[in-house]
């Protein structure tokens, strides 16, 4: 490589970003100094800290690296950016393991109440949106990004668009997750529900979400592959709708810009309108269709099969799209909502049966003629059983959502049991399966360290799995039926603590599940470190040397 | 300004009442996308894009 040298300057994109946190390091320490409450001074020193550092990676990146930017081809063959994918892979398994963690300690105490050992910031309130936020935006978020950035480069054959945005995502938002953690621990939250963090969060989240968008956009405006990969649409859906949920969610006028509490713009129904058009939508969005882009390029990939229909694909994608955004209102039946307005959750929930069975459908059918697979390769396994229990899931969801259903069901546990099939079951194992594959395709290696371990894995994971849900819908339902239980005179059978009585044994068991699936994920973290410790290298062949497609 | 008032109720009373068979056609629009059979062979071509990339 003795190409005559050229001079070596800093890009307007690195010279502009260290000054926008060289300024925004200097307005957080003003803001810290100022601030009106703890966590709001926190969180402010926090942000000067991550600020200066960020000068300081950028300013050091600079002198790193050599002078030219690194192609977006080497010898006709796209440049992959792989940096960016490896460290959100490294985040999604640490914020799983944390995330799994913390669930198990707030099952316990739901169990065994003393366990929260009278501390403010132990209590069940604050650690389960920990919890919440910890699996659903720090593991599936950082699963997402990470799948997202690999899936649009190998789709497109394109490298990923930016040289700092990709980091810029990735460290954003993992900041993003931190911020809003430690806030819950100390109690700064907007109360609601799946959309805690105050309004800093919300807008840091709000800069870092469209640099992502962009970052995708222009990956897949420069492709090299004239289609567009189904995959792809179903990352965009998601990234896109999720910037619209966030946005219409959350508006907020904050009661001083230097402290951590607002009020949200949306008073009455219409706040809780809002927040379950953005609950149920991030469920859609967040937990469905960006889970759904994994599962339509690494089952493929894995099974070695093209998708089983293409054309099923798009009208599960469109179908989608047309029909989720109106389902929210299912979680506000019986309450002050319109009856109308219910009535017209309920019903595009119902039909949203037919997408979610067409694309569990066409998920499982990409294995015709590779079922033998699922004998040997247990992370394709993990594949399979995670569209099995998307179809369970997404079967059970709207059949809660009929009204005299949700009367049973409602604010029982039953509703834990749903959300934790398709969590630990759908999200949770085609997240581990993509992992499984991502992580030696970024780093390079051969194969996994172990697929004994998988398979050790997969079996622990599913016991904890099933233990979980059926103990909450036996807890969920005999909780319903007993709320409604009257004596032949007309009086309630049975009193609240009574019912909290009979859940007991339900916890136990629960947290008995819960503990299994997280000794899961702990051997899964050592496999893939194993991996990329003493993995095999994969052999690169030269390019002339590559055989003939 | 009543003038108005009547234009723009007509006109947010029109897209209110539209949009439903209009999201209707283009749903359908999307299907008969999907099953051209004209589009069958590059649909099938793309069923296989994940197995066939560098």
């Amino acid at each position: 490589m003795s190409q005559p040298s050229i001079s070596k300057s800093m890009t307007i994109g690195e010279s502009g970003l260290a000054v926008v946190f060289a300024v925004t390091a200097f307005l957080c320490v003003i803001a810290s100094a100022k601030a009106l409450d703890a966590p709001f001074a926190f969180h402010a020193a926090l942000s000067a800290a991550a600020s200066v550092a960020a000068v300081f990676f950028i300013v050091n990146r600079y002198f790193e690296r050599p002078a030219a930017l690194p192609p977006q081809e080497i010898n006709g063959r796209p440049n992959y950016n792989m940096g960016p994918i490896k460290f959100a892979s490294f985040m999604a398994m640490f914020w799983g393991i944390a995330g799994f963690l913390v669930g198990l300690i707030i099952a316990s105490q739901l169990a065994w109440p003393a366990l929260n050992f009278d501390l403010p910031w132990i209590s069940f309130g604050r650690l389960r949106p920990l919890h919440t936020s910890a699996v659903i935006f720090a593991f599936g978020g950082n699963v997402l990004i990470a799948t997202s950035f690999y899936v649009v480069q190998k789709s497109c054959r394109a490298r990923l668009a930016g040289d700092l945005a990709p980091w810029f995502v990735v460290l954003g938002y993992n900041f993003f997750i931190l911020i809003a953690g430690t806030g819950y621990l100390l109690g700064v939250t907007q109360g609601k529900e799946y959309a805690e963090p105050e309004w800093y969060s919300d807008l840091w989240l709000t800069i870092v979400w469209v640099v992502y968008l962009l970052v995708f956009l222009v990956t897949v405006i420069k492709r090299k592959e004239p289609h567009i990969f189904v995959a792809n649409w179903f990352y965009l859906a998601f990234i896109v709708t999720i910037a619209v949920l966030h946005l219409g969610n959350n508006p907020a006028l904050p009661v001083s810009v230097f402290g951590s509490k607002s009020y949200v713009a949306w008073g009455g129904i219409q706040d809780a309108m809002f927040q379950w058009w953005y609950g149920h939508n991030a469920v859609g969005f967040f937990l469905t269709a960006g889970f759904l882009a994994i599962m339509y390029y690494f089952i493929p990939k894995r099974a070695d099969r093209p998708i089983y229909s293409y054309r099923l694909s798009i009208i599960h994608f469109w179908a989608l799209i047309f029909l989720y955004i109106w389902a929210g209102p299912h979680h506000l039946h019986y309450t002050a909502l319109p009856d109308w307005t219910q009535t017209l959750g309920m019903t595009f929930s119902i039909m949203l049966w037919m997408p979610s069975w067409g694309g569990m459908i066409n998920g499982l059918m990409t294995l015709s003629g590779a079922w033998d697979k699922l004998r040997t390769d247990p992370v394709l396994r993990m594949l399979v059983v995670s569209v099995a229990f998307y179809g369970m899931s997404t079967f059970e969801g709207p059949m809660m959502s009929i009204k005299v259903v949700n009367s049973l069901s409602h604010y029982t546990d039953w509703t834990i049991g749903h959300v934790h099939s398709g969590a630990l079951g759908w999200v949770g194992f085609v997240s581990f399966g993509a992992l499984y594959c991502l992580v030696p395709w970024a780093w390079n290696r051969k194969g996994l360290y172990s697929l004994k371990l998988v398979n050790w894995h997969f079996w622990i994971a599913t016991l904890g799995i099933v233990l979980y849900i059926s103990a909450m819908w036996v807890s969920g339902i005999l909780q319903g039926l007993m709320w409604r239980a009257y004596t032949s005179l007309g009086f309630l059978e049975y009193s609240f603590i009574e019912t909290v009585e009979a859940m007991h044994p339900f916890y136990i068991i629960r947290a008995a599940g819960g503990g299994l699936f997280l000794i899961g994920s702990l051997i899964m973290a050592y496999n893939l470190w194993m991996t990329v410790r003493v993995g095999e290298q994969e052999v690169q062949l030269p390019v002339a040397l590559q055989p003939a497609e | 300004m009543k003038a108005i008032l009547t234009v723009h109720n007509l006109a947010s009373d029109l897209v209110t009442t539209i949009w439903t068979p209009v999201f209707v056609a283009i749903f359908l629009a999307i299907i008969a996308y999907a099953f051209w059979p004209r589009n069958k062979a590059a649909f099938d071509k793309a069923a296989h894009l994940p197995l066939r990339e560098e």
